[in-house]
């Protein structure tokens, strides 16, 4: 078992902090359906933390309560230290959280430009009247921001596309445009629902590479579920494994593999 | 040749994020204010004026504010010859209650006023969409019209029901009444309009801009990556009601001087301004003018030509004029669904390459 308290350092070196989150013992129902069963859970600063399981097991829902869009009827979400009290998602995402879709939710009318943008929402403060004269506080504004986002377009390879309208790109590329919009928001925590599915293996390479740098160049901590298994054990430090709502498995890629109940969740036992 | 950005190199992100990037573009844009400015008082008469000038400078300042809220938030409104009424009749107790203070500083309070009551009926919005929320600011246009029509207080208890423009001076000179010279009321006009297109534009290429496209695109996605719904569609609704506003106190002070509110401010009227920014296209503030030119002018185009020149009778171009615009609405929104502003963005594009294509 991991210290609970103290950070530690990868076998490649790098620094993980304390806990950033944390979820203690959350229960969400849909009607009768349990979509997650008394889940406990940590994500570390610095860490790439993976959320593995069949098709059906709640992945999804985790994630969505961890942004606030689904609000758990037990248990509690602690965030830096503090018990996070129930919240829309805007606020949750003003608090540091950014994520990324499964099915892309990208804002198809605006150029790639606009929607990196839009990610720095947290960042630009100038009220309505400001803007609507635009000479002084907004146009400065809008000039700092866009420095930084034309640091992550340079960084995940999109400058070419800047000024098209989303809506035209192909479904690699808006893959990458959205995590360009997610880490635009310089994120605590980035949350990554199934980055490569539906990608090729040139593309998942590409994807990879983009989220092990992230982590590096910025130190983001980044949730990440993906089914893809060679993906998620090279990439991750540690692994939820989740089946039925419930958690079966959770600590290094290593410790996951040889855990008798996600090789029996992956590969089928019979539940009696 | 003369229209492509070779040779204009953004060096700042300033530059990057100007109206009109392109050298040509801003030249000409500024030739157009001169001209509007300083010449086309000098050589305009009445008929120009009420028939051509003003009603586009006001339409204008309708279709932006309505292109803010349908074509930049997505929020689909037919309230809109209600919410030009408030404006209009919050000019009118404006200038009638307190005649000292400037017109100019009462229109733009009938703007204010228009922009609360814009919000009020703008706050289905938050749990309605699409047809359900047309439906909704459907009745708003009914409740106002019955509410200026049935109120006297709003009237000031007048025998005919109609409210009429004071005279009222700017810098000495009469803008509203029957005294208004043709340049004047064109002058006061164009000051708003101008002003109002400009600030329309920052808005909608800075963050709040964004925010309501985001909105309109997905409102979902939109919410989880830290927009506000609430506060981007009730600001949305907010600055769509004060330019609305804006334009109906202008509408009925400078343009007509005279209201009936059933007859001036019917449903007619929304779906009207509605058609100009279908048609000039949704999401443009370029569209705007250009779809409340070209309703402006047909009309006036089809009489001149149809009536004038070739003598058919008028209520057969009157109906020509109907089946016309019926058939645009339905082409555009089949085939070129962002209107005339998304034409003259291809155009530009072909231009830039004319006169050699490949």
């Amino acid at each position: 078992m991991l210290d609970t308290t103290e950070g530690y350092t990868t076998e490649d070196g790098r620094k993980i902090g304390g806990v950033v989150m944390e979820m203690k013992n959350i229960t969400l129902r849909f009607g009768g359906v349990v979509a997650i069963k008394d889940i406990s859970f940590d994500i570390r600063e610095g860490e790439i933390r993976a959320i593995i399981g069949p098709n059906g097991a709640g992945k999804s829902s985790m994630l969505n309560v961890i942004s606030g869009f689904y609000h758990p009827q037990e248990g509690e979400v602690w965030y830096k230290g503090e018990k996070r009290p129930v919240m829309k998602p805007y606020q949750v995402a003003r608090q540091g959280i950014a994520r990324t879709f499964q099915n892309i939710a990208l804002f198809e009318g605006m150029t790639v430009l606009d929607n990196v943008m839009t990610g720095r929402i947290r960042q630009m403060k100038a009220g309505l009247f400001a803007q609507s004269i635009w000479k002084g506080k907004a146009e400065q504004e809008e000039t700092e921001n866009r420095e930084f986002v034309e640091k992550i377009i340079d960084f995940l390879e999109i400058q070419h596309i800047r000024k098209t309208p989303v809506g035209r790109l192909p479904y690699g590329l808006k893959k990458r445009v959205e995590l360009a919009r997610a880490l635009a928001a310089e994120p605590s925590i980035l949350l990554l629902d199934e980055p490569m599915a539906g990608m090729n293996v040139e593309e998942k390479e590409d994807m990879s590479r983009f989220v092990l740098d992230v982590n590096d160049e910025f130190g983001t901590t980044t949730v990440l579920i993906e089914h893809d298994m060679g993906v998620v054990m090279d990439l991750s430090d540690r692994v939820v494994v989740m089946d039925y709502g419930q958690k079966i498995g959770d600590g290094t890629p290593d410790e996951v593999r040889n855990n008798q109940a996600v090789i029996d969740a992956y590969l089928g036992v019979s539940h009696d | 040749m003369i229209y492509r950005e070779s040779g204009d190199f953004s060096t700042t992100y300033q530059q990057d994020s100007q109206t009109f990037p392109i050298r040509f573009d801003r030249y000409r844009y500024y030739v157009v204010l001169v001209i509007a400015f300083a010449i086309v008082p000098f050589v305009i008469n009445d008929y120009w004026v009420n028939a051509v000038f003003l009603p586009f400078l006001i339409y204008s300042i309708a279709a932006i504010g309505l292109n803010i809220l349908v074509g930049y938030c997505g929020q689909v409104s037919l309230g809109t010859g209600g919410f030009m009424a408030v404006g209009a009749y919050a000019c009118y107790k404006l200038m009638t209650g307190f005649p000292d203070i400037n017109i100019f500083f009462h229109i733009i309070i009938s703007g204010g006023i228009t922009a609360a009551v814009c919000v009020l009926f703008g706050l289905p919005s938050l749990r309605i969409k699409g047809f359900y929320l047309a439906v909704a600011t459907l009745a708003a246009q009914f409740f106002l019209v019955w509410l200026f029509n049935r109120v006297g207080w709003f009237y000031n208890y007048s025998a005919s029901g109609q409210i009429n423009a004071p005279e009222r001076l700017v810098f000495g000179v009469p803008v509203t009444g029957a005294e208004t010279a043709p340049w004047a009321a064109y002058l006061f006009c164009l000051v708003f309009t101008v002003v109002c297109a400009l600030a329309a534009r920052n808005m909608t290429r800075g963050m709040q801009g964004r925010q309501w496209m985001a909105i309109r695109d997905m409102d979902i996605a939109a919410e989880i990556i830290g927009v506000n719904p609430l506060k981007a569609k009730l600001s949305a609704f907010a600055v769509s009601g004060f330019f609305v506003g804006l334009s109906g106190a202008l509408f009925f002070a400078v343009y007509l001087g005279a209201v009936e509110v059933g007859e001036v401010f019917g449903i007619n009227k929304s779906f009207l301004v509605l058609f100009m920014v279908i048609i000039g296209g949704l999401g443009s503030i370029f569209g705007s003018f250009a779809g409340a030119a070209f309703l402006v002018l047909l009309p006036v185009f089809l009489k001149n030509v149809l009536v004038g020149g070739m003598g058919w009778p008028t209520d057969l171009v009157e109906h020509l004029q109907f089946m016309i615009v019926g058939a645009m609405i339905i082409v555009f929104l089949i085939l070129e669904p962002h209107g005339l502003a998304q034409l003259w963005r291809v155009a530009k594009e072909k231009l830039r390459l004319w006169p050699f294509p490949h």
